[in-house]
């Protein structure tokens, strides 16, 4: 993985330093709040329900045992034990006094990490697919250039102050596995005909309160142009993208008004006297940076490691674990594992410091040191070797981290919700394990097969419902009741599309059986192998609404004496949430 | 007060900014130096150009290239920032520097903050007016916060990348074209 150099390590120093400097200068009165929020932002540090949040960047969802160690540092001295893996690959802390925020940088800093424009309405942490440099079906390790782009867009002097935050993900697999088509630019490193490496350019793709497919802007931009190119969409959109409405101010909203084709026109006429210029990327520049992706020594071994299948056949778990959690490698005898963070009656995205530490011993012991963030929320071991398996598994299990169930029913992606966050309207966490609880039973979750259940506690989104096959929206009603709106037939990859409501919301208790009903209807109505977004697609969303509202739901809500009466949290997370 | 070339120095322009009652066409410029809006400009244009001095300044949401024929009569261009956090006035400094081609002194004017002062030197600004309630030498720290940046803007025409030896291997022969 990459490395810094003394060039990375001192701009990293010189952030803690000028943010330690803010953070003195808000704690005695110099700098208001509000002039004080957007520089906090810019750092990733929130204020949140419970004090102060910190989100780090993982970038590209690329870290190794060391950095995973500090975390688990992190968790302990200045958190309480535990953080959360985020659907943009990065890590948040919710638990954290302002005045040792400068220290928590420095810790970071110390293992080449940062909180840079985590937040903010600049250029975020450069998201990529968690099978990197591994995946079966690369076409173009899009590493180096996630980490080219990451230099060009920290600390960017022109686009810290955007209309709204931008998001940039990239992938160079056939299977997109980094939701391009749901970001402000997407990114698609391939090679054309001629065997000439490039980009497919999406803009104005993302979720929130309008989600929208993004357009493809340039068929096929050689390496060479991605950062002029990039640059001339930053400028038209920091020009001309809306600032009188937060709802309207994202590239999407921009693209979408003037059209692709005439955004397209002025960013090529922004471009014109960049393309060719300094900006340009240099063959010595994208070696230099992808000498930190080359292969590791790997060995040669064979697949399908006879000891494997011997114990498979004994052990149903382990059998499930491979089946489910355990993915081809483009190497022989090596395999991508992916450990669950998704256990159920666990929030889904937790890690505790403990498991930190067992994740970052693991990944010394079986994967050369390093680990990925998913956008699912999970973590991935990239390089194990098949023989090691069986051991990788044992050890794994006694942590809680090997729920056989990635790309199942309850492998849900799922944002913090109302208990945490000031945006939220209702909970996510808890109702992401009501549902877990319910679909519990492994066989049934098989049965069902592959199945995106993504929860947000309100439009904004974190939690992605708008591509899930089944999305689930807090919305707020009179009276701070939570109601879901329930959404059906949205999917990211190379197939991606954005759910349709199903109609009226419901509410917390029915949530769980609204997902039955759907599924019943997939199991009445599937042909053969088909999955349930096939069966979506093809039978179309009637049969599905129908029989969810064709009868009442049973049991229903308790009636609380006091609706705002503060109730402890129904997880293993020990607080009172002001609000539920 | 206001800082220009990484000092502190007395500045005798003065800016005009229009009341309701005012418009461009009929505002009376007074004598002396003054940073007139856009607008005023385009409207008095032929009485104002016959000054020895004058400036001009843009808001947030105005084009650089309405100046274009005409940017080396001022002594000094301005760029208004109504909001710190409004960005727009960074893309038409660059704008101004590195398409237009403007040498002289462009300021930075409204709410001009510390924090900001930074990113504002790089795409061209080489003069600043902080707000009047904040104290201008804490403000000229900051354009020293940091001492290297990856990309080019318009002070650092070349990215590290082309400037600097760094670590890596760059004749790793991963890409030839």
């Amino acid at each position: 993985m990459y490395r810094y150099d003394e060039y990375d390590q001192q701009i990293v120093d010189e952030r803690v330093k000028q943010y330690r400097d803010q953070v003195r200068r808000r704690l005695s009165g110099e700098l208001t709040e509000e002039e004080f929020l957007p520089l906090r932002l810019q750092n990733g540090l929130y204020m949140q329900i419970h004090g102060y949040m910190l989100r780090i960047a993982v970038p590209y969802g690329l870290i190794s045992s060391r950095q995973m160690r500090m975390f688990a540092h992190i968790a302990r001295k200045y958190d309480r034990g535990y953080g959360h893996f985020t659907t943009r690959q990065n890590i948040q802390f919710n638990w954290l006094k302002l005045e040792e925020t400068p220290d928590i940088l420095a810790d970071l800093a110390s293992v080449e990490m940062h909180a840079i424009q985590t937040s903010g309405n600049c250029v975020r942490n450069i998201t990529s697919d968690e099978f990197a440099g591994v995946a079966w079906d690369e076409v173009v390790d899009p590493r180096p250039y996630a980490e080219i782009l990451r230099q060009w867009s920290t600390f960017h002097p022109e686009f810290a102050y955007l209309p709204r935050k931008f998001k940039i993900a990239i992938s160079g697999g056939k299977e997109d596995r980094a939701a391009i088509s749901a970001h402000d630019i997407g990114l698609s490193v391939t090679k054309n005909a001629q065997g000439k490496t490039g980009f497919r350019v999406l803009v104005g793709g993302g979720l929130g309160r309008t989600p929208i497919i993004g357009s493809e802007i340039c068929e096929f931009l050689p390496w060479q142009h991605v950062l002029t190119y990039v640059e001339s969409i930053l400028r038209v959109y920091n020009q001309y993208g809306r600032r009188d409405n937060k709802y309207k101010a994202r590239i999407k909203i921009l693209v979408k008004a003037l059209g692709i084709d005439e955004f397209r026109r002025q960013v090529e006429a922004d471009w014109a006297d960049l393309k060719d210029g300094p900006g340009t990327l240099t063959v010595e520049e994208v070696n230099r940076v992808a000498s930190f992706f080359t292969d590791p020594a790997y060995e040669i071994l064979a697949d399908h490691d006879s000891q494997l299948n011997a114990f498979q056949a004994d052990s149903r778990s382990f059998s499930n674990w491979m089946s489910r959690n355990v993915k081809p490698h483009r190497v022989p005898g090596y395999a991508i594992v992916v450990l669950s963070l998704k256990k159920p009656g666990n929030a889904p995205g937790d890690a505790t410091a403990e498991q930190m530490e067992v994740v970052a011993d693991l990944a010394d012991r079986y994967s050369l040191g390093e680990l990925r963030v998913t956008h699912k929320q999970n973590l991935v071991l990239a390089d194990v070797r098949q023989k090691d398996l069986i051991r990788l598994w044992q050890e794994a299990t006694a942590h809680e981290l090997t729920a056989p169930n990635i790309g199942l029913l309850t492998d849900m992606i799922s944002c913090p919700g109302a208990e945490f966050c000031t945006l939220a309207n209702a909970r996510s966490i808890p109702l992401a394990i009501s549902i877990a609880k319910r679909f519990e039973d492994l066989d049934f979750q098989h049965d069902i097969g592959e199945i995106d259940i993504n929860i947000s506690g309100c439009v904004n989104a974190c939690g992605q419902h708008h591509i899930g096959n089944i999305g689930i929206t807090g919305v707020e009603k009179k009276d701070h009741d939570e109601w879901y709106q329930v959404s059906l037939g949205g999917a990211e990859g190379n197939h991606s599309a954005i759910g349709k409501i199903i109609g009226p919301s419901f509410t917390f208790n029915q949530v769980p059986e609204v997902i039955n009903r759907l599924l019943q209807v997939y199991l009445r109505e599937r042909i053969e192998a088909e999955s349930f977004i096939d069966t979506v697609r093809r039978m179309g969303h009637t049969p599905f609404k129908e029989h969810v509202y064709a009868t009442d739901f049973d049991g229903e809500e308790e009636e609380s004496v006091d609706k705002h009466a503060v109730i402890p949290a129904q997880y293993s997370v020990p607080y009172y949430s002001p609000r539920f | 007060m206001i800082i220009k070339n990484k000092a502190i120095i007395e500045d005798d322009w003065t800016v005009l900014r229009l009341n309701e009652q005012e418009s461009a066409g009929n505002v009376v410029v007074a004598a002396g130096k003054m940073i007139v809006p856009l607008k005023v400009w385009l409207a008095q244009r032929d009485a104002l150009q016959q000054r020895t001095e004058i400036g001009v300044w843009l808001a947030s949401d105005e084009r650089p290239e309405d100046l274009q024929g005409d940017i080396h009569k001022f002594s000094v261009i301005a760029v208004d920032f109504p909001k710190f956090s409004d960005g727009r006035g960074y893309s038409i400094a660059y704008n101004l520097r590195a398409r237009l081609g403007y040498t002289g002194e462009l300021r930075a004017i409204g709410d001009v903050l510390r924090d900001q002062l930074f990113y504002m030197q790089r795409v061209g600004f080489d003069a600043f007016a902080p707000r009047p309630d904040r104290k201008i030498g804490d403000a000229l720290k900051a354009l020293t916060d940091f001492s290297e940046v990856y990309q080019a803007s318009f002070d650092q025409k070349l990215p590290l990348f082309r400037r600097a030896p760094r670590k890596g291997n760059s004749t790793a022969g991963l890409i030839n074209e």
